[in-house]
């Protein structure tokens, strides 16, 4: 009786299908506050293919427990969602279920969508709905038995799913709200930089304290941010909407997708997206400490320090990164102060020494060239372990070779 | 995959392989062989050329790197070839073999706008990338200076001296 409550509770209806609604039911405002949304959740990013059409799926996700394949969200009707009713959309984005009844995986981060509005869900489905269909069947996933089961995604969401409902604080400003909403629903920030549990659940009481993703290290968003200088407020502006900051660097790694599409709000919403993380992280209260630290940093790096990684970063790594006394320059950063070298993990910092930014991401048009060709393990490893002792008072990280080893072999079509 | 940038101003397109060093673009496809082929990972400053304005070691940058962005080679310095820089560099024959200069050249410019009066520490910091083998450096160090005075607003025409 237990497992046929169970089994109820799992399953879940079909919704009809509907004929394709017209384009021109849709409000052209609405469908423009859709892009704007869209961009701002990044749905693009794992809903096209490297290479692909947009939004018609078929992006491999690599998940500890095997690749999920992005799916179709374009309107074709026979392998897109051109027969789904805003119903159906509107139950997939809060509830994880696709419109034939199934449970979606909880990589298409419906437990964040939850909190979305109404209205902006509406928006949304109008932009979707009006873009050119596109058929394209998503290549099988390789999740193995029982977790390609979508029934059993009940029991997953039965565990760990607590619908989101938007829920104001009366203590925090509007600004603040906004913020809130915004980055826990739309923006979905605590997929990347909330730590997940062996079931891939987001670890709900470690919020925010940073976690690996994709190769690369999603820093804690919370108090516990290594970087010397807090993220305040301004900070994180220039950070959302021009991937470019004075004392934490320049976006890279799988952020920069997300930063360009945050870019595309209003200036009033990311402002609040980085009120609620600078409340988040307490920025208000190490205010004063940004002087210091920033003339620790930089005597730091003048200091420079006689060990085997001198010469190397001098030849390689100086005539880009080197900041005079008067203070650090957004295009030169300074990596004293970012999270880089930071970080328990030096993941980040091995992934932009071998590969660099291109101009894409990072400080617009501009490049941090790929040194993975250019230098071995060992110089890798040497450079990493200088900038750590000599730009950070950290503990030196263990192990280096074989982390670099391990970041190399990530890289696009290296087996 | 078509890799799409402008060189010196001028549009440009590359079929080849994303991960084709750009220094093997500019020199071999584009013909433009100004910038020099040294060491070839990004440790001597022979390649130096602008991407958005910032200098770059073309030899170790990957071609789909500069997809979109704006590359300057030191034929696209000046029309004229007559760069501030270009000019204190010619008025105090600081070449000798000429090989690394165009990277000195293009390393200097960035410097520059960087650290419009440089000191030495940065003059050392920033051009200790760019080697030179015929021994230029106090040359190229008075050149330097040289060109951050020509270059200063006091300096500008107009401007009382």
């Amino acid at each position: 009786m237990v497992a046929g409550a169970a089994l109820a509770l799992a399953w879940r209806p079909a919704l009809a299908p509907i004929a394709p609604p017209p384009a021109a039911s849709f409000a052209a405002p609405q469908i423009a506050r859709g892009a704007v949304l869209a961009s701002a959740g990044y749905c693009a990013t794992c809903h096209t293919a490297k290479g692909g059409q947009p939004y018609a799926g078929g992006y491999a996700m690599e998940t500890p427990f095997g690749v999920i394949h992005s799916t179709n969200i374009t309107p074709d009707v026979e392998t897109g969602i051109g027969a789904w009713s805003e119903a159906a959309f509107g139950r997939a984005m809060r509830e994880g279920v696709a419109r034939d009844g199934s449970h979606l995986f909880p990589a298409f981060p419906y437990e964040h969508f939850s909190r979305l509005s109404d209205d902006d869900i509406a928006a949304l489905y109008a932009y979707f709905m009006t873009r050119p269909p596109v058929q394209a069947e998503a290549p099988r996933n390789t999740l193995p038995f029982p977790l390609n089961v979508r029934l059993l995604q009940a029991g997953w969401k039965l565990l760990f799913f607590r619908p989101q409902r938007d829920e104001p604080r009366a203590d925090r400003s509007a600004e603040w709200n906004r913020g809130a909403y915004l980055a826990e629903g739309l923006a979905h920030c605590g997929a990347c930089h909330t730590p997940r549990n062996a079931l891939g659940a987001e670890r709900r009481a470690q919020a925010y304290a940073g976690a690996a993703i994709d190769h690369w290290i999603a820093p804690p968003l919370d108090a516990s941010n290594p970087s010397p200088v807090a993220w305040d407020v301004d900070e994180l502006v220039a950070y959302l909407s021009t991937g470019v900051t004075r004392y934490h660097g320049t976006v890279a790694g799988p952020m920069a997708a997300v930063t360009r599409g945050i870019a595309q709000l209003p200036p009033e919403d990311i402002r609040a997206i980085a009120v609620y993380f600078a409340d988040l992280d307490g920025a208000a209260a190490r205010a004063d400490a940004t002087p210091a630290a920033v003339a620790t940093a930089l005597a730091r790096s003048a200091a420079g320090g006689d060990d085997a990684g001198a010469p190397l970063y001098a030849a390689a790594c100086a005539s880009c990164h080197y900041n005079g006394a008067d203070g650090v320059n957004p295009l030169r950063p300074e990596l004293a102060l970012g999270s880089a070298v930071h970080l328990d993990d030096p993941t980040n910092l091995i992934q932009v020494i071998l590969f660099g930014i291109d101009a894409l991401d990072g400080a617009p048009g501009v490049v941090m060239p790929a040194f993975g060709r250019a230098l071995s393990d060992a110089d890798v490893a040497r450079l990493a372990a200088y900038l750590r002792a000599t730009r950070t008072d950290r503990a030196p990280w263990p192990d280096l070779d074989k982390k670099v080893a391990q970041v190399r072999a990530t890289a696009p079509g290296a087996e | 995959m078509t890799t799409r940038f402008t060189i010196n101003g001028r549009a440009a397109t590359s079929e080849a392989e994303g991960d084709t060093p750009l220094l093997w673009i500019i020199r071999d496809d584009l013909g433009l062989t100004g910038t020099k082929f040294g060491c070839g990972i990004g440790m001597c400053g022979a390649c130096t050329v602008h991407v958005g304005g910032r200098a770059t070691r073309a030899c170790i940058t990957p071609l789909a790197a500069v997809d979109g962005a704006a590359v300057t080679t030191i034929e696209g310095l000046d029309p004229q070839a007559a760069h501030p820089v270009q000019q204190v560099w010619r008025e105090l024959q600081v070449p000798q073999c000429g090989y690394c200069q165009s990277g000195q050249i293009m390393q200097t410019v960035a410097l520059l706008q960087d650290f419009p009066q440089p000191t030495d520490a940065d003059i050392d910091a920033v051009m200790a990338g760019s080697l030179c083998r015929c021994m230029t450096y106090v040359r190229i160090r008075e050149a330097i200076k040289k060109a951050a005075a020509a270059m200063a607003p006091a300096a500008a025409p107009g401007a009382s001296s």
